[in-house]
């Protein structure tokens, strides 16, 4: 892997721009740290923060030159490598038109170890087995990821603890590691795609120095973790707390909004919705993100399933830790945190897991 | 298979109705206008005071009611509604929930009237305020002060083909989530009802970084005591609690319990 050190990430930006890629990265906007498109380094986030516990997100001052020095943001690369609305196909008639469009070039700029661990599970879900989505293929190659090591681990992650960071070992195209004294940033190339990116814009070889920082970096990140879960056999003893008073009182908490899935990178779940013009003699279906919380998502011949907010609750803690396995053979749950910071009454999953197991 | 021209056939007939109401949610349908001329093309528009003085006869194929009634006279009409009505679809929250004129079911309405008017013993008005299924068998009621454009484009070709409409009764929050917008209870510490909120709008308030208002009643299976512990933590007092609630579905059940619970609960 050939690793290299960038002053600035301009030239960075602005080489992807040329390339055709549409640069995604983080800037601030709304009262927080969110995906955007850039088209200046400059847009980055220098010298803020994010202050994440359960339920609860704030915009911090670091004061610093880090344009890195925060967490997961509430957008995950799902809105990009599944978008929430896709169209599938239109007919007329009894003639099929599919709608599908060209999936962008998209440059995601400050993806985390476990945003791409989580995109590591989509690629499980849509690619693996025996009926791979085209679509999200079109989408995922596509994509050019270009990961930061996260230097600022928030109040809710716990990355270490499900063995997926927080230094980014697989699945990019760069992998930066922004430094101090003097500010700038170690580069690793993961791809041949991500070294022909480089080549062309201003870098130098990384020295041992450089090397020993960006480790540093890692290794004191590891060690802030706002968060942890035991995983220690956690499907047998999920298995075992079936019948846990817990699930009830969580539930008492739960507003069943939705929230959780919609922000976890790797729930995946959606629904269809079929639209008909007002002739008849046309009809569209349109794919859109669904979520285990809702009624509908189990209803069968009339009647949802899971009708109680504990059998829901329980049905999605559960699969993200424990059936994910027997399903895709890994985790479901990538530790970042997103589920406990972005639930409205502060549901903490690790809290849960402390106390059901 | 291509559609028969309309010429050839015979379009449904349409009415549309108004009770105690604002007129929002009829407006609603004329702010359709891209769409108008198709639908005019698949339905005959025959009974709509609000676009044209001109009114067909019954029967009608599919009826859609905006208003609560409120009035002795009020019962009577949507009576006769019901019954020149193939398909009766109500339009809003007043139509669907009593809407916001439903507050006087926690007040006496003679004293109202009595403050108000010179003349009282003119007003001919009921005790309460309800929703078109309290009298009369209702085919779908679609939510909303006013009700969602999309929404109502939705209900009505989905009528023209005979299958069931697309209307979630989730929360605000899948809507919200999917439009991208920062949630504004999480980062902003603003109070939102959207967590037990019927989605439908499209998540309008927050998109502008403002609470939901809960225009479109409560959700499938809203957990209000989760959420009052919450909006009580982001600093609002009993009186605001209850006052959250009763707005534009103050009656709906669900949302007439959560006030009636954050004033106990205080």
């Amino acid at each position: 892997m050939n690793t290299v050190v960038m002053e600035s990430l301009e030239p960075l930006v602005a080489g992807l721009r040329s390339d055709g890629f549409t640069v995604v990265g983080p800037t601030v906007r709304d009262g927080a740290i969110r995906f955007a498109e850039l088209s200046h380094s400059a847009q980055l986030p220098a010298g803020r923060g994010d202050d994440q516990q359960p339920g609860h997100y704030r915009l911090t001052e670091r004061g610093d030159e880090l344009m890195f020095g925060f967490a997961a943001s509430p957008d995950s690369a799902k809105r990009y490598t599944q978008p929430p609305r896709q169209a599938l196909f239109r007919m007329r008639g009894a003639e099929v038109e599919e709608t599908r469009s060209q999936a962008p070039r998209i440059a995601l700029l400050g993806v985390r170890a476990c945003d791409l661990a989580a995109i590591a599970v989509q690629d499980r879900v849509f690619l693996g087995g025996r009926h791979p989505d085209p679509a999200y293929r079109e989408r995922r190659e596509a994509l050019f990821l270009i990961a930061v090591n996260c230097a600022v681990p928030g109040g809710t992650c716990f990355c270490v603890s499900m063995g997926t960071g927080p230094k980014a070992t697989a699945g990019f195209d760069l992998a930066l590691t922004e430094l101090s004294a003097p500010h700038r940033f170690l580069v690793e190339t993961g791809s041949e795609r991500g070294a022909e990116v480089v080549a062309p814009l201003p870098h130098r070889p990384a020295t041992g120095d450089d090397v020993t920082a960006a480790e540093e970096v890692s290794r004191v990140a590891a060690t802030r973790m706002g968060r942890q879960v035991d995983t220690d056999n956690i499907q047998e003893r999920l298995a075992e707390a079936r019948d846990s008073p817990r699930w009830t009182e969580v539930a008492s908490r739960c507003l069943a909004c939705t929230n959780c899935t919609m922000v976890c990178p790797t729930c995946f779940c959606t629904t269809v919705e079929d639209a008909t013009d007002f002739g008849g003699g046309q009809a569209e279906r349109t794919e859109v993100w669904d979520s285990c919380f809702t009624l509908d998502f189990s209803e069968v011949a009339g009647s949802p399933v899971r009708g109680s907010g504990s059998a829901r609750y329980r049905q999605w803690l559960t699969h993200k830790f424990s059936t994910w396995f027997d399903q895709f053979g890994v985790s479901g749950c990538v530790g970042c945190g997103r589920c406990i910071t972005w639930c409205p009454t502060g549901i903490d999953v690790t809290e849960e897991l402390g106390c059901i197991l | 298979m291509t559609a028969r021209p309309a010429a050839t056939r015979r379009r449904p007939r349409l009415a549309v109705w108004k009770f105690a109401s604002c007129d929002g949610c009829q407006l609603t349908v004329l702010d359709c206008e891209d769409e108008l001329l198709a639908i005019a093309a698949e339905v005959e528009i025959a009974y709509f005071l609000e676009a044209s003085s001109a009114t067909g006869r019954g029967p009608y194929d599919l009826s859609l009611v905006e208003g609560s009634i409120t009035t002795p006279a009020d019962l009577r009409r949507i009576r006769h509604v019901r019954r020149v009505s193939k398909r009766l679809v109500t339009i809003g929250a007043c139509a669907t929930a009593g809407g916001i004129q439903a507050l006087r079911d926690f007040a006496d309405v003679r004293e109202f009237a009595s403050i108000i008017y010179a003349r009282p013993d003119y007003i001919a008005t009921l005790e309460r305020s309800t929703p078109i299924s309290a009298h009369v068998p209702v085919d779908f009621e679609l939510r909303g002060c006013p009700i969602d454009g999309r929404q109502l484009l939705e209900v009505i070709s989905a009528f023209l083909a005979g299958r069931r409409p697309c209307v979630p009764a989730h929360s605000v929050c899948v809507e919200c989530k999917a439009r991208g917008n920062v949630c504004v209870m999480v980062a902003h510490g603003t109070p939102c009802l959207g967590p037990v909120t019927q989605a439908g709008c499209g998540a309008l308030c927050p998109a502008f970084n403002r609470g939901c208002y809960g225009c479109f009643g409560p959700m499938e299976s809203p957990n209000t005591r989760a959420l009052n512990a919450q909006l009580r933590e982001l600093g609002m007092s009993t009186p605001e609690l209850v006052r959250v609630y009763r707005t534009f579905n103050a009656t709906e059940e669900p949302f007439r319990q959560a006030s009636e619970e954050a004033g106990d609960d205080a």
